[in-house]
């Protein structure tokens, strides 16, 4: 898997990303800079990485989305190459117009920094297919501002085409407030593009690929995009 | 020529950091203010060249394209 971890002045997960990309890949990704303007040849996955793009100045994520490499991932988007973002990569990524929605300040003003439960709700995209739907996997989030938002009709339309990649959750799987950690309409943590090829999400898969970190229950993202690859070579 | 866009908050979005001030101003016992919503204020100088429809023009694309995130807020400019 040649895989593309875009780095912005800012980002902080890069070496996290890269960590479990050559884990579940054996081979180290590209740290592409932001003012490059083409991605590396044969550029199968793009990540957008979490941090603090540009300070968070203006909005998360609205700086990073008009950066020059930003039209070479639109242009591997649009071709069906995979594009994930995490944290401040998926607010980069509704930023950019690649996800619908936005994310705002969490709805209790409080940084959420915690072990979160997701809801895998289904297995058949590139990012979730070693998963089972409705697995309860164990994801840590930290963000100030995760709070999903989206008028009601795009919303209507992400939910009737089964957009939700993963929903806050308790341990067993109950959604509810209780578990929705920054307030995300519907307790949505994650969304799919209208082709299942870009997805973002809150919570950092990255940072429990590792029995020694805690969980290895975020290593089936990184392992699945690779599975995937490897079927359709 | 100097110009103002102002972003807000579109009704109904939630705005936490307008909550939070409101608190802010309620614990300070400034009485009567019924609610708060933040926004943003942009100046911008333009340069003396530009006539004045081609700055409104100007505005609004910056405005739609970076200043403001129109799925959450609306803009208003206001050449000075």
């Amino acid at each position: 898997m040649n895989a593309a971890v875009i780095v912005f002045p800012g980002s902080n997960r890069e070496r996290d990303v890269a960590f479990a990309l050559e884990l579940v890949s054996g081979k180290k990704p590209a740290l592409v800079w932001h003012a490059e303007t083409a991605l590396p040849p044969g550029t199968d996955l793009v990540v957008l990485p979490g941090g603090f793009s540009y300070g968070d100045y203006l909005r998360c994520g609205a700086i990073a989305a008009r950066a020059a490499i930003m039209d070479a991932v639109r242009a591997h988007a649009a071709r069906g190459g995979l594009v994930l973002g995490i944290c401040n990569g998926f607010q980069i990524l509704c930023e950019a117009g690649l996800l619908p929605g936005v994310l705002m300040r969490n709805k209790d003003r409080r940084f959420a920094c915690k072990i979160a439960h997701l809801k895998v709700e289904r297995a058949d995209t590139a990012f979730t297919r070693l998963y089972a739907p409705g697995q309860v996997i164990s994801i840590p989030c930290a963000h100030g501002e995760g709070n999903y938002v989206a008028d009601a009709e795009t919303l209507a339309g992400i939910e009737g085409e089964g957009r939700v990649a993963f929903r806050y959750c308790s341990a067993s799987g109950e959604v509810g407030p209780a578990f929705n950690h920054n307030g995300s309409t519907n307790s949505i943590a994650g969304v799919f593009s209208k082709t299942f090829n870009v997805l973002g999400m809150m919570p950092h898969p990255e940072n429990h690929v590792d029995a020694r970190l805690g969980s290895t229950d975020g290593r089936g993202l990184f392992a699945g995009l690779v599975d995937t690859l490897a079927s359709a070579a | 020529m100097k110009a103002r866009v102002y972003v807000t908050l579109k009704t109904g979005i939630l705005d936490p950091q307008g909550k939070a001030i409101e608190g802010a101003l309620k614990s300070l016992g400034i009485e009567g203010v019924a609610s708060v919503r933040q926004g943003k204020v942009f100046d911008i100088e333009i340069a003396p060249t530009a006539d004045r429809a081609d700055t409104e023009k100007l505005l609004a694309a910056a405005a739609d394209k970076l200043l403001a995130n129109t799925v959450i807020e609306n803009y208003r400019v206001e050449i000075l």
